[in-house]
């Protein structure tokens, strides 16, 4: 058990105490974590926790048993006399439980009657973090359980302030941030999981190119996997670490604009001017369409991009990415049958 | 979160005032600001903001917050659109 240093007694059995201090361990388990290496098992046991020696007045902190999320929470309230009541949100996040409902109602509810909180506690007041709201009804936990829910804080740092405040968070306290730290640990997970995909591609490009002139000739089939890694790279690296500077409010278009610089520096780099036409359709049309895809993906790890928004875009820049890639393709099948026939 | 916002005119938050009992509920759950306080009642100040994630709907003890909730998330509604095709039945998720 993360973090455990012994057990405490209460009316309801014993409870077990964790400590606010992450060890090396800890930390490596994060790492792999963003990395997506053993992700889905990152998890802790669901149940009540005891930080400190907490009292039956002491106050009750909620969150999931993605062990990322145990950590940053009980490290946040280190020094505190606290109850920590993990629900099971099979290894997921607080945000992405509460929008499947795993961090939800049924779960909350059902956790304060196992743990029998209510013999632990002589109040009936739970604090969640506000991005678990999507997923609990506070009067249904109210009106089932008798506890009343207060949301606090996005950020688990900010609850030791919030606490202190007599329980009362600013709206800048509820506001989650997306800072350029907070995008680039993001990254890691986004480009293993691209792999696949991407190494698939990576094969019948180098394949293609490298036969299309007609005889076999490897380095075509490698500029052109670079050239295919760097849209790739454009849409889940530079866009996300770019995005408050990159135009528009559409992560396509983003992703687009990211891909086309992408193009003018294999223009620069690989003296463009003597490319034939089929090279530069497919730098110019494919290469966008590819980062914009991929930029497209990283809708889903941002706090503010709506279901509606995102199937706008959808229904608009796939089409157009797929025409891109489609005039690219096109042109070059083309030029490759007149070679080989000539 | 001022660097950021979302494309215009596509949430599908809708508060009734006429059912809305003044509670701040949604206020308080908002990640974004979306609700403040109108006399009595709440009202909707900047929609453009809303990212549909529900918590307001979901609160509301009057229901009179109403919102098409889910997760903006291209890669998870590729996914879904793939496992109603049967050849990628059985296809998972990101787990995210």
């Amino acid at each position: 058990m993360p973090g455990f240093t012994g057990w405490l007694d209460t009316p309801a059995g014993r409870v077990a105490r964790i400590g606010s201090t992450l060890r090396l361990r800890d930390h490596f388990g994060a790492w792999k974590a963003r990395w997506g290496i053993g992700r889905m098992s990152y998890l802790v046991p669901p149940g009540l926790y005891a930080i400190g020696e907490p009292r039956p007045e002491d106050p009750v902190v909620v969150t999931a048993n993605y062990k990322m999320s145990f950590d940053i929470v009980r490290q946040a309230l280190a020094g505190r006399r606290l109850w920590l009541l993990v629900l099971e949100t099979h290894g997921i996040n607080v945000w992405c439980a509460a929008g499947k409902g795993t961090f939800g109602t049924d779960e909350l509810v059902g956790r304060i009657q196992a743990t029998r909180l209510p013999e632990v506690v002589n109040h009936r007041r739970l604090i969640l973090p506000v991005l678990g709201a999507p997923g609990v009804a506070a009067h249904l936990v109210k009106a089932q359980t008798g506890f009343t829910v207060r949301y606090a804080t996005a950020r688990a740092a900010d609850l030791p302030t919030y606490l202190d405040a007599g329980m009362v968070a600013s709206a800048q306290m509820r506001e989650p941030t997306f800072t350029f730290r907070e995008r680039l640990v993001l990254i890691p997970v986004e480009l293993v999981g691209a792999i696949p995909l991407v190494l698939a591609i990576s094969v019948v490009l180098f394949l293609a190119a490298a036969f299309g002139t007609g005889v076999f000739t490897p380095s075509a089939g490698w500029t052109a996997v670079t050239a295919f890694f760097g849209a790739v790279a454009a849409g889940v690296v530079a866009t996300p670490l770019l995005l408050p500077w990159l135009p528009s409010r559409s992560f396509a278009v983003k992703g687009a604009f990211a891909g086309l610089i992408w193009s003018f520096l294999l223009y620069l780099l690989l003296d463009g001017a003597s490319w034939d036409s089929t090279t530069t359709l497919a730098a110019f049309f494919c290469i966008p369409a590819v980062s914009a895809f991929y930029a497209l993906n990283f809708t889903g790890c941002t706090p503010f991009t709506s279901i509606s928004g995102v199937k706008k875009e959808m229904r608009i820049s796939i089409p157009a990415m797929a025409a891109a890639v489609a005039v690219g393709a096109l042109s070059w099948l083309t030029d490759t049958v007149i070679k080989l026939l000539s | 979160m001022k660097h950021f916002t979302y494309l215009k005119n596509v949430s599908t938050l809708n508060l009734d005032q006429g059912a809305c009992i003044g509670c701040g509920r949604c206020i308080e759950v908002c990640p974004h600001s979306v609700f403040r306080p109108s006399g009595k009642k709440v009202a909707v100040q900047s929609r453009d903001l809303c990212m549909e994630c529900g918590a307001c709907a979901r609160n509301c003890p009057s229901a009179a917050v109403r919102v098409s909730a889910g997760v903006g998330c291209a890669s998870g509604l590729i996914t879904e659109w793939l496992s109603e095709i049967r050849f990628f039945r059985g296809t998972r998720s990101g787990g995210c």
